[in-house]
């Protein structure tokens, strides 16, 4: 926040309705209403959740993982509860790309304002061309996240997510594949994020998100069997946030990409915790299914929050955590 | 449409070890169908997601739900604790319930085991209301001689029971019961265990009739987002294109030939 803009906020305070903070914000050059977003496989390609929020009110959707063919994702159950949050082991089921052209992004295409960012997943980087390929015919998908981070699927994704090399080298030959700019998105399953992040900046990347969900294990213990089929899950919901803030601030702090944070949003105030630590944009993940108008509340959340601080643009709050 | 709500307590009573009768006073029930379920939500924030649970019953003026349910953890332990006048968070309608039509001026079994029982007392009162004149026969399973809604079936058919330590009716479980009584139907409805719905699955094939059974699975969101809830199906899903459906959305009712179980 500059001393200027406090100025004006002040000369114009006895008409504060008349004074909109300015919500827009960009990720490696595209240009967003707003920052809030979803993560990816907790809102489908949106239409689920249409019937609950106005799809167009939001910066971008970003849709489920997909891959170059159907994925029958993993058995059941599936999912857990545990305090705080909840395990997941979908195993990326999706449709495929095919399908997904076809139907999703028309769907998603009737949202005029709102941004489309594909999340991409593989089991090898011949998949992820495949798809990134395919999605480089469509001009409406604005910007690819690139799944190397699933902890649930056996093959692909976190194996390209764990090593700093595999991870240069997958993100070196998709930006050679690419009409988007590409997002790679980072598991906070490693030793130390930044050299992930920083690995992936050399390679070319436009843009990081993260986090992914944190591996876990819930044992029931009257059954005496794991609570979920594939045995471990990724974790989210509100417990994961402090790691995930945590985290956002060291890789905002370890190299210049743009940040698409995310981990355990539940309020507007959770949001601006990511913003102040360095991220552009923010996703709303496991909350959708606790509360589904979260993401609108969350929007409008942020927005009194910056008229309460006089705050005139997003972008002066972007990492001014200090 | 489906939303996300507050509703107000009006009852609730133990009806049976650890199984409550909760009655809630919400806009939801205007429009409930037999076999859909509610998302209900904790008051406790460490525990987010919504307990799925069958309607059981929509009064006559449907301003009000009735759900009947057990205490399977922290979460239901909560709600058997609420009180008449308590504000609590309901997600719903969920689910496409019971294809009623095809009981119509049937011969009909409606088969609950268990806490799979609440949701065949709804169906049962619509399928009796109507004018084609079903022939409703409840086939029940219970553990023992707590035979919670027997009586509210009652009122619109037929309640044969089978009971594990056979302290009431047929000692068994619910195909003891059918052989028993030599009983027969057009159409079966089921709601209960898995192994349960197995059996009706292998009798309805036996018997060359259709069986609609509900499935039950962990859920995380309830609305078809999250993939959480599949089930394997017979043919390629039209909406995942493999063969697994969503419990909550395309369910939680199928054809019992229609899916792997």
């Amino acid at each position: 926040m500059s001393g200027n803009n406090q100025n004006l906020n002040l000369t114009t305070g006895a008409n504060a309705e008349s004074w909109a903070p300015d919500l827009r914000t960009s990720i490696a050059g595209v240009e967003f209403q707003n920052p809030v977003m979803t993560a990816s496989g907790t809102f489908g390609s949106g239409m689920e959740y249409g019937e609950f929020v106005d799809l167009n009110r939001l910066g971008a959707v970003v849709t489920k993982g997909v891959a170059n063919v159907p994925w029958p994702g993993n058995p059941t159950p599936r999912v857990a509860e545990v305090y705080g949050g909840m395990l997941n082991a979908i195993g990326l089921q999706n449709p495929g790309i095919d399908v997904f052209m076809e139907r999703d992004i028309p769907f998603l295409k009737q949202y005029e304002k709102t941004k489309i960012i594909v999340n991409v997943c593989g089991k090898s980087v011949q998949d992820y061309v495949d798809v990134v390929e395919r999605l480089g015919e469509e001009p409406a998908v604005a910007l690819l996240e690139i799944n190397v981070s699933c902890p649930n699927v056996k093959e692909g994704a976190i194996a390209f997510g764990q090593k700093a090399d595999a991870l240069y080298n997958i993100t070196s030959e998709l930006k050679k594949h690419a009409k988007q700019p590409i997002m790679m998105k980072l598991s906070p399953n490693v030793t130390d994020i930044t050299e992930m992040a920083r690995a992936a900046e050399a390679a070319g990347a436009d843009a990081l998100s993260l986090i992914n969900t944190i591996t876990g294990m819930k044992i029931d213990i009257h059954r005496r069997k794991f609570a979920i089929a594939n045995k471990t899950g990724g974790m989210s919901g509100p417990a994961i946030k402090p790691i995930a803030v945590r985290m956002v601030y060291q890789v905002a702090q370890a190299v210049k990409l743009p940040i698409l944070g995310m981990g355990g949003i539940a309020t507007a105030e959770d949001a601006i915790e990511f913003i102040l630590a360095g991220a552009s944009a923010i996703s709303v993940g496991a909350m959708n299914f606790v509360n589904p108008y979260a993401t609108v509340e969350i929007l409008e959340g942020i927005e009194a929050y910056m008229r309460q601080y006089h705050v005139e643009k997003l972008s002066d709050l972007i990492g001014a955590v200090n | 449409m489906k939303q996300k709500v507050t509703g107000i307590v009006t009852a609730q009573k133990e009806i049976a070890p650890s199984i409550f009768d909760l009655w809630i006073k919400t806009d939801l029930a205007k429009d409930v169908k037999p076999g859909q379920f509610a998302g209900v939500f904790t008051k406790d924030k460490s525990a987010l997601l919504p307990r799925p649970i069958s309607i059981c019953e929509v009064n006559a003026d449907r301003t009000e739900l009735r759900i009947v349910y057990r205490i399977a953890g922290q979460g239901t332990k909560e709600f058997s604790g609420w009180q008449a006048g308590e504000e609590v968070q309901i997600l719903g309608i969920l689910g496409n319930g019971f294809p009623l039509e095809k009981g119509k001026g049937k011969k009909v079994f409606l088969m609950g085991g268990g806490i799979g029982i609440p949701p065949m007392l709804e169906l049962a009162k619509e399928l009796s209301a109507d004018a084609s004149g079903a022939e409703i026969q409840c086939v029940m399973g219970y553990r023992d001689a707590k035979t919670f809604l027997k009586k509210d079936l009652e009122q619109y058919g037929k309640v044969y029971v089978a009971t594990e330590d056979g302290s009431v009716g047929t000692k068994g479980n619910v195909m003891d019961a059918i052989r028993e009584n030599g009983i027969t139907a057009d159409v079966i409805f089921a709601c209960g265990p898995m192994p349960m719905l197995r059996a009706i699955k292998a009798y309805a094939q036996e018997q060359g009739i259709p069986a609609y059974i509900s499935l039950e699975e962990h859920m995380a969101c309830g609305v078809g987002a999250c993939l959480g809830c599949v089930v394997k199906t017979k043919e390629v899903d039209h909406h995942s294109h493999v063969h697994n459906a969503r419990i909550c959305t395309d369910g939680p009712v199928f054809e019992a030939g229609e899916v792997e179980i």
